[in-house]
């Protein structure tokens, strides 16, 4: 009886194309990382649908954390000089006292979530301690002591003559009388446009807006 | 395995006696180790990456004007008021809230749209040709349907116990809605009475 041959295959596999695509992607996924900076408190943004893109010089950031929490920092990457004169217009204005070391740590300070009676304690912390300190909040609620304001009106003066945009991140399950408190700080300065920080939605279908973007795509492809 | 095949190997010709061979060496790389590291380095950036970058939502708020002369009147009739009480819940009247409040009505997010379409579909189907706005929109470059829906006016009011993403939710709606002329009021105390009766007639915690 003759014997069938099975011919013997190799198991070695090309693997070349296949090294050739993770490759590629991981040149895609290095070149399109972005790092996030550390936050020191997590707030997990409500979505709109809008895709307006987040400025992300020129603006102070007013956050609210999901306990009710407000915190104030400023993002200005291009003139670092505006975090000085923004604490020494609050130092002397209310009249906290801080030494030049405390100042210089203030451009450092991601977040500031303190009275101003605690200031001095939280800029005396190394800007890499300051995660673990507990901040219990600007005070906003009171009326009378709505201590956003001044920072609102410090760094309004800091930013005089240039556009300066106020960013709100709240965190969807605050209240809404912080958010209004919030708000009330930045009338009192006479502002009154601001941008919510928001993630994206898509946007229902069926809708006005859907039907309004959908004939602008085409117009465009017109 | 991972490798470059260089197709060499044992395909040359024989070369006569005396010739001495050189010693073929394999040039094939192993290039397991890289790909492993490779492999590595992708997981790591795929869990670093941040893909959604955040965006925003523009809100202007007006400036408080206690004169009442120079307050901004609306039809009665053409006036959605939407209250946003706990538990994601939305109340809303049209027009005004009648003295017994029955017309004080309760939904939901997902029932809030078709109510701000009806709305605003009612009060253009009420609209009587005005030539003053429509000659301004000509002038201004917009289109005429802008003047139909120029009365609706939808007037939010977050009460103590809305959160933060109910209003970012409401303003999206009139967003999505196309609702031109929206404002954000503190609540009245009657409507506030009102929402915890229904709350609590209702059983909301």
């Amino acid at each position: 009886m003759p014997s069938v041959k099975i011919p013997r295959k190799s198991t070695d596999t090309d693997m070349t194309p296949f090294v050739d695509i993770a490759f590629l992607i991981l040149s895609f996924f290095i070149m399109a990382t972005k790092f996030k900076p550390p936050e020191p408190v997590e707030i997990t943004t409500p979505g709109s649908v809008l895709s307006q893109k987040l400025p992300e010089n020129n603006a102070v950031m007013i956050s609210i954390d999901s306990s009710n929490k407000v915190y104030f920092s400023v993002l200005s990457e291009n003139a670092p000089e505006k975090y000085t004169t923004i604490i020494n217009g609050i130092n002397t204005s209310q009249n906290l006292g801080l030494s030049p070391a405390q100042i210089a740590n203030f451009r450092k300070t991601f977040m500031v979530g303190v009275p101003f009676t605690g200031l001095k304690e939280l800029l005396s912390t190394d800007a890499n301690d300051q995660p673990k300190l507990k901040q219990p909040g600007i005070p906003v609620l009171d009326t009378l002591n709505n201590q956003l304001f001044w920072w609102i009106r410090e760094s309004k003066s800091a930013f005089a003559g240039e556009k300066l945009n106020y960013l709100i991140k709240g965190d969807g399950k605050s209240k809404y009388p912080v958010f209004e408190a919030v708000i009330s700080a930045l009338k009192r300065n006479e502002e009154f446009k601001y941008n919510l920080v928001t993630a994206l939605d898509d946007i229902p279908s069926g809708t006005e807006l859907y039907i309004k973007e959908r004939a602008g795509e085409k117009d465009l492809k017109k | 395995m991972a490798s470059i095949d260089t197709g060499g190997g044992d395909g040359g010709h024989k070369k006569g006696p005396g010739v001495k061979k050189a010693k073929k060496l394999s040039t094939r790389v192993d290039m397991t180790p890289m790909v492993d590291l490779g492999f590595l380095l992708i997981t790591f950036f795929v869990f670093t990456a941040t893909m959604s970058t955040p965006t925003t939502l523009d809100l202007n708020m007006p400036k408080d004007i206690k004169d009442q002369k120079e307050q901004t009147e609306v039809k009665e009739s053409s006036v959605l008021s939407i209250m946003l009480g706990k538990n994601d819940q939305i109340y809303y009247y049209e027009g005004k809230l009648t003295e017994s409040g029955d017309n004080f009505k309760q939904t939901t997010f997902k029932g809030i749209r078709d109510i701000i379409i009806n709305k605003k579909k009612e009060v253009i189907s009420r609209y009587v040709t005005d030539p003053e706005c429509e000659a301004k929109a000509k002038a201004e470059g917009k289109p005429i349907s802008n003047c139909a829906d120029k009365d609706f006016v939808v007037i939010i009011k977050p009460s103590a116990e809305a959160t933060y993403k109910n209003t970012v939710d409401i303003l999206d709606e009139m967003t999505i809605n196309q609702v031109r002329t929206y404002a954000m009021v503190k609540i009245f105390d009657q409507e506030f009475e009102l929402i915890k009766a229904t709350e609590a007639s209702g059983g909301i915690k």
